[in-house]
């Protein structure tokens, strides 16, 4: 056993401890479990929400990114940080009528917004396909950093084993609390690496932050500024505001809005949130060192360029600390999408069929699909091919079709209703997974149109016709409605 | 004219996408970032300022907390 897994070993156990002692002294029922009570204060949210910003996608995706694609990889932070800006209007605003209606989950929140069940149905199930491919994601990236960081001791697929078995555990026994005692670790650990490594790593090899570029600009200066073509400012602007609305929407983030204890706490949150965001810069260095220190990994490969150019730079002690805080990155995040989209589920679907079940038949059965979601993820990181790529890409595209519903709902307005709403997400969806599957752009469809408006995110396309859709069916329902009763008046 | 303070709230939308075509380039070097990824690190700094300056003149966050 090398000192390097030995630390692992050690995070991978303060973790357990953490996240099993976190509900210590709390009675549990379903409102504990989902959303702590609605209770948590500013500290909580923050590292929460940072949380999930801060997964292994930031941690090898974000250098990986930048290793392979240059500037693309600042969609990241800026996305990230415009959703922030958004939340201040959209947040309060879902926290204030989900206090009000008592609602736990997200599709809760359609069901009880726009007083329809099938809504709920349908926000429940798009739920979870956005949310497998990320739990998946992170599942596999666990196993990559825990099997790298111990020097190929440790297999993938038993390291992924084991943070499944941990998250599986503590999330069964304290819902949301293990998830943010575990978060205050993460931030910690993530936190002194990444920068540490950010400001180490361009001195140690280049002597500064200026001379990396420098020499980046040399060998690669095409890495600095966008493509003309393919992921270019088109494709950019497109995505970062695309991906700012559906941040929120995303199961895993929608509940720990509803976990904050008060409107401030979350208003307070968004101002400091895209300061904290700032820190992606230093894996984006390390990405960007990683070009010149370790070229030629290729492909998917390039996630691993923090990795390599780490084990390249220190000794196995400190790459355990490294490879601890990543285990860390991916149990974190995990705990809550696997918490949130069971709870989903549970009030999506089975609290349809029972609607009178008792809080602890509710409790159990938010357990029962913990365990669902979490072997559903585990088969599919095992056996997940390229499918699940697609989805993953698509998880924002899918996510963000909810969007024009939740809006029109802050409005109460007549222009969407729940046929309208339905029949617009499903057509945004629709168009999602089709062009998940035959990856066609909007050339194929209008020849001639130039390459900048080819280049949009599709999701920003489907969203569009969502609306149309939505708005056009809407009018329609409503229209017929009221025909229907005016028959009824006259034949009274 | 306070209810209104969120609409500076758009102030970050068109630094980061609108005004993004002028800020495509490698030079100058600003604080040693190339000027691309020096350009996004600000506005995600000043977004922090503009969400702080909205706080502050949101007439709802004044007074105490109605929980």
């Amino acid at each position: 056993m090398n000192s390097a897994l030995v630390i692992i070993f050690f995070v991978a156990v303060v973790a357990l401890y953490l996240g099993i002692r976190a509900t210590r002294g709390k009675k549990m029922n379903v409102n504990e479990f989902a959303v702590g009570n609605k209770g948590f204060g500013t500290l909580f949210v923050f590292l929460l929400i940072a949380g999930e910003v801060y997964t292994t996608f930031t941690f090898l995706g974000g250098s990986g990114w930048a290793y392979s694609k240059g500037a693309a990889a600042y969609y990241v932070p800026a996305y990230i940080c415009l959703a922030y800006v958004l939340s201040y209007w959209i947040v309060p605003k879902i926290w204030r009528f989900a206090k009000k209606h008592d609602v736990i989950s997200q599709p809760e929140y359609f069901m009880k917004n726009y007083n329809s069940k099938a809504l709920g149905v349908v926000v429940a199930f798009i739920g979870l396909i956005a949310l497998i491919p990320y739990i998946v994601i992170q599942l596999k990236g666990l196993g990559i950093i825990v099997s790298e960081a111990s020097y190929g001791t440790l297999s993938p697929l038993l390291a992924s084993t084991i943070g499944a078995i941990i998250v599986t555990i503590y999330v069964t026994v304290s819902g949301i609390h293990g998830s943010a005692w575990n978060a205050v670790l993460k931030d910690i650990m993530i936190l002194f690496v990444i920068i540490f490594l950010g400001i180490y790593i361009p001195y140690h090899y280049f002597g500064g932050i200026k001379p990396l570029f420098e020499a980046i600009q040399t060998v690669k200066p095409e890495a600095l500024t966008f493509a003309s073509e393919g992921l270019s400012q088109s494709w950019f602007i497109s995505t970062i505001i695309l991906n700012a609305f559906g941040f929120y929407l995303l199961p895993q983030s929608f509940t720990i809005v509803l976990s904050a204890k008060s409107e401030r706490a979350l208003k307070k949150n968004a101002i400091t949130l895209p300061l904290y965001t700032v820190l992606i810069l230093f894996a984006f260095f390390i990405g960007f060192a990683a070009i010149i220190q370790v070229p030629g990994l290729e492909g998917a490969a390039g996630d691993l360029s923090l990795l390599r150019l780490t084990m390249k730079t220190f000794d196995p002690w400190f790459v355990g600390i490294v490879g601890g805080a990543g285990l860390l990155t991916a149990l974190v995040p995990v705990s809550v999408m696997v918490m949130s989209g069971a709870v989903g589920l549970m009030t999506g679907f089975y609290k349809l069929i029972k609607p009178n079940s008792s809080d602890r038949q509710q409790l159990t059965v938010s357990k029962l699909f913990v365990l669902f979601i979490i072997l559903t993820a585990y088969v599919f990181s095992i056996i997940g091919g390229d499918a699940l790529a697609i989805l993953n890409i698509m998880s924002y595209g899918l996510i963000t079709q909810l969007v024009p519903a939740l809006i029109f709902g802050f409005f109460g307005t007549k222009f969407l209703n729940t046929y309208g709403a339905i029949a617009g997400i499903v057509t945004g969806v629709s168009i999602v997974l089709i062009n998940a599957v035959t990856s066609f752009k909007l050339v194929d469809i209008f020849p001639n149109i130039p390459s900048a408006l080819n280049d949009i995110n599709i999701g920003f396309v489907a969203i569009a016709v969502n609306i149309f859709i939505g708005v056009l069916v809407s009018l329609i329902t409503n229209n017929l409605a009221a025909r229907a009763s005016s028959k009824i008046e006259l034949v009274k | 004219m306070r209810k209104y303070a969120q609409l500076l709230l758009i102030i970050p939308f068109i630094g980061m996408g609108a005004l993004l075509p002028l800020a495509n380039r490698i030079e100058p070097y600003v604080l040693g970032l190339p000027f691309l990824l020096f350009w996004i690190v600000l506005w995600m700094i000043l977004s922090s300022v503009v969400l702080f300056i909205v706080y502050k003149l949101d007439p709802a966050n004044k007074g105490s907390e109605v929980q």
